[in-house]
């Protein structure tokens, strides 16, 4: 068994005890860092120290640590997700970082997603901005045999790629503005692109912004940082066909 | 039996609009046992609180699940049915499901599909339209429903819009990041449950005229397995302790394709789709111990044992047939890579033979060898792209140019709470419905089974059975959370926490939670005997006395407390780690995932035991280590026991 790395690390952790609390960075040495180490399991590493020397552990989100669940968040050296493009924290490998770097990590920042305790914090109003209308409103029992519905290749891998949103709020904590458009219009766009969600695409769009807007996410102004950095690769033109969905809303009968 | 579901279904009690209203369900877990449950049964009008520990309902680890999900529609026109479906998953399960639940499975699997496309799930298309199938593990149709190799994404978010809708609608109450402490009974019914708001850490008293578990297999007992970190048993556990049986809890899963371990830092184990045993050729090197890297090992020197052992089958036997073959090229010595522990996955031919054919639909009869490569990575990457970018994004190796590394990691659990025809366990009024049951798989599952069985019994089962019980409780009023019971499970529920925070030891719960696994691992995992499951018992026991009397639990109770939460799983993993092991003891054959060495052909496949074993064991909690036995004798009318021959 290949035994731990040499790598000696810097980490800048933002601590913070719970939501109304006032945080603050703080710094650890790390060492024993392996390249083949994912970043939550240096974490680990380091919480599994702060545990012996009877200090309290880091709180982070993780779950799957397969990049598809959406619970971890980390902002890394200014990055959500850290520096590999595509990629969440946790398949985000040390491989990426060099002997004797300093790395800051920081919770998503956003007047939506407030902090929980240290890296954690409430992304809720993702959910509520779902309720809102990012559904097909067909119970359980009511559908038709699949293939009598057709939908042409290109629609639904197009429909298929937004729907890849893995909900980790990465494009928020990006966004200078926290804007939640790229997740938002991810939803209306899968919904939208496919027949079965036609009948409710008027209303659909203008819930889910209006609630988008209630939750105090801010405006878009077109700087790309959130398809930059989406895990998922998200593609700008989700937010191009929202908006498109919306004004027709507005203005077609 | 194959009438016994549209019987049952003509004959269930039924429960009216005005009577639902006054109903309250209580759904525990989100993945797509929970989220179809809960949406089901609030559209039909029950009042229903749903619960999850993670910080949305969509993050469940169903969301997890790559390669697709099965159905007998036969779109493809390969001969598939109804029948074949149980057949097949009848089979696969070595002869350990019950027929009828596995029939039912099979029947109500067409709906599922329509009802995931009326929801807009976008499963793969072809060009004109209609869905795509591909084929898996254990089976010889193609019925496999995906959508790349995010298919348990796409179905849970699916669920997860129909839950919110529910949610919108006021339907269904959400309580996410709460954990399920305790079940509540009363007069021997399931009443409630006592669950910890994991935030603030207060711990809180929920009413339900019925319980559902829907909380997923117990696959992290072995510390490393393919599970979210926060994968755990205890809602289940729980539930046994205040007698609900335990069924086949040995039935474990060992997946034979995933990302070989690396360090002793490992936290978990990445599988890689069983979808890519479809295209890909598994090999080691015909040489012992062989020095060099994979494409200089010319062809006549590579033994692909699979297609050697089984050729009917080949690359696509099941996944217990395929993992144990791993471990026997590994422990003669062939094994590959670093650690030696690991076989190989080849992409090379599907690249190429893809490559032809891309060439020939392009009109390039001539092409040379390089243009076949690169139209072959193209299709490649069309079908496998995410798989192969996670795979080099851990690995650091890039597999369309090398073959990846594989090996068999634990995956699923077949073993869970026992329950009757309705999913209902032995505690009247609590249910439980998906991986956390027993049921449908005996002991093994097939490829793209998990999915269908999760909303299955969410969207199609459950919504018919559990009327047959509420149906009469329509005069039982809401029972006041004061009540003792649940004043009683409470305080309970703190008494252990305070236990735990009070130990104040010298180690942290994962110390305890990887010795744990290296035990499971080592003596109750992909081959088990007598000597080594004593052995693991007597260990086990010990370690849990070491574990209450010297885990280390920083911080305090009263807030977040990742390493509390873990602590109280971790504690509930020790207890049915030596249940597993009493199982694994008790079941002295080998069959599907569950592989006894006393219990083997001459050369070595698995031999069954009809005669003394073709029963479910449904185990009793009696408290200090003692369980009892109870047997549920298993008949075949239709798919008659036969050896399961994959040559």
């Amino acid at each position: 068994m290949i035994m731990s790395g040499d790598m000696k690390l810097t980490l800048k952790v933002w601590r913070q005890k719970n939501s109304s609390a006032k945080g603050a960075f703080e710094t650890y040495q790390v060492d024993g860092i392996s390249k083949d180490m994912s970043f939550l399991e240096m974490f680990d590493v380091l919480n599994e120290r702060l545990i012996s020397e009877g200090k309290e552990p880091i709180a982070f989100d993780h779950d799957c640590r397969e990049g598809i669940c959406g619970m971890c968040s980390m902002y890394i050296n200014g990055r959500a997700h850290g520096p590999w493009k595509g990629t969440t924290t946790c398949q985000l490998h040390m491989r990426a970082f060099n002997d004797g770097d300093t790395i800051v990590v920081e919770p998503w920042r956003s007047v939506a997603f407030p902090v929980v305790k240290d890296l954690v914090v409430n992304r809720s109003a993702f959910d509520r901005i779902i309720q809102a209308g990012g559904y097909i409103s067909v119970n359980t029992g009511n559908a038709v045999d699949a293939n009598s519905i057709l939908i042409d290749k290109p629609d639904a891998d197009k429909a298929f790629a937004a729907a890849a949103c893995i909900g980790c709020g990465a494009c928020v904590a990006a966004c200078p503005n926290a804007s939640a458009m790229l997740f938002t219009s991810a939803k209306v766009s899968h919904l939208a692109l496919l027949p079965q969600g036609d009948p409710e695409r008027k209303t659909r769009v203008n819930n889910m912004v209006r609630q988008m807007d209630i939750e105090g996410f801010g405006m878009c102004s077109n700087t790309g940082a959130c398809e930059a950095e989406c895990p998922k690769e998200i593609s700008l033109e989700n937010i191009a066909r929202m908006n498109r969905e919306y004004v027709s809303s507005v203005f077609a009968g | 039996m194959n009438e016994k579901w549209t019987n049952y279904k003509g004959s269930v009690k039924l429960v009216n609009p005005a009577n639902k209203r006054k109903l309250e369900v209580i759904v525990v877990g989100t993945g797509l046992a929970g989220a179809s449950a809960a949406a089901s049964l609030g559209e039909m009008g029950y009042k229903v609180k749903a619960f999850c520990f993670q910080d949305s309902p969509r993050r469940a680890h169903s969301i997890a699940a790559q390669g697709g999900i099965n159905a007998a529609k036969n779109y493809q026109n390969d001969g598939d049915s109804v029948h074949r479906l149980f057949y097949d998953t009848v089979k696969g399960g070595d002869y350990r499901a019950r027929e009828a639940n596995v029939h039912r499975l099979a029947e109500v699997s067409t709906s599922i599909i329509d009802q995931c496309v009326a929801q807009g799930v976008p499963l793969a298309r072809e060009y004109g339209g209609l869905l795509s199938n591909r084929s898996f593990g254990g089976t010889q149709v193609q019925r496999t429903f995906y959508a790349a190799g995010q298919t348990g994404q796409q179905l849970l978010i699916g669920a997860y819009q129909a839950l919110e809708r529910q949610v919108a609608l006021g339907n269904v109450e959400m309580f996410s990041r709460h954990e399920m402490l305790d079940v509540v009974t009363i007069e021997g019914k399931s009443r409630g449950i006592i669950a910890r708001d994991l935030i603030s850490g207060k711990l809180e008293r929920h009413f339900g005229h019925a319980v559902l578990l829907c909380t997923g297999g117990y696959g992290n007992v072995f510390y490393l397995s393919t599970n979210a970190m926060g994968s755990n048993v205890t809602a289940a556990w729980k539930a046994h302790r205040k007698g609900a049986y335990f069924g086949n809890p040995c039935f474990t899963q060992i997946h034979p394709t995933c990302i070989p371990v690396s360090g002793d830092h490992q936290s978990k184990l990445t599988l890689m789709s069983e979808s890519l045993r479809n295209d890909g050729r598994i090999w080691v090197p015909k040489m012992q111990n062989d020095p060099r890297p994979a494409n200089q090992i010319p062809e006549e020197e590579r033994d692909y044992y699979l297609e050697r052992r089984y050729p009917a089958f080949g690359n696509l036997v099941p996944r217990d047939v395929a993992s144990r073959a791993a471990k026997e090229r590994c422990d003669a010595g062939y094994g590959v890579g670093a650690s030696k522990m690991a076989v190989y996955l080849d992409y090379a031919s599907a690249i190429e033979r893809y490559g032809k054919t891309e060439a020939n639909k392009r009109g390039l009869h001539n092409a040379d060898k390089e243009t076949i490569i690169t139209l072959g990575k193209g299709v490649v990457a069309e079908k496998y792209g995410n798989l192969f970018e996670m795979y080099e994004k851990i690995t650091g190796e890039n597999p369309y140019e090398v073959p990846m590394r594989i090996y068999p990691a634990v995956h699923y659990t077949m073993g869970g709470l026992w329950v009757d025809y309705e999913l209902m366990t032995t505690i009247p009024g609590l249910y439980c419905l998906g991986e956390a049951n027993f049921s449908d798989h005996g002991a093994n599952r097939l490829g793209a089974s998990a999915l269908m069985q999760g909303l299955a019994d969410g969207y199609f089962v459950i919504p018919y059975t559990i009327g047959n019980y509420l149906a009469d409780e329509i005069r039982t009023n809401s029972i006041p959370t004061d009540h003792p019971a649940f004043m009683e499970a409470e305080a309970a529920a703190q008494a252990t926490i305070d236990r735990l925070m009070n130990i104040k030891g010298s180690k942290s719960v994962d110390y305890f939670h990887k010795r744990l696994g290296k035990i499971m691992w080592d003596k109750c995992g992909m081959a088990r005997n007598e000597e080594g499951l004593k052995q693991a018992i007597a260990e086990i026991r010990q370690l849990q006395q070491e574990f209450w009397s010297d885990v280390r639990i920083p911080g305090d109770a009263n807030g977040l407390n990742p390493e509390l939460e873990k602590a109280g799983r971790v504690a509930d993993f020790l207890e049915l780690g030596e249940l597993m092991c009493v199982d694994a003891l008790n079941r002295n054959e080998s069959c599907g995932g569950h592989f006894r060495e006393e219990s083997q052909t001459p050369d070595g496949e698995a031999e069954r035991n009809d005669e003394d074993y073709a029963y479910v064991a449904a185990w009793e909690y009696k408290g200090n280590n003692q369980y009892d036995l109870h047997k549920e004798p298993l008949t075949f009318e239709v798919a008659k026991p036969s050896k399961r021959n994959y040559a």
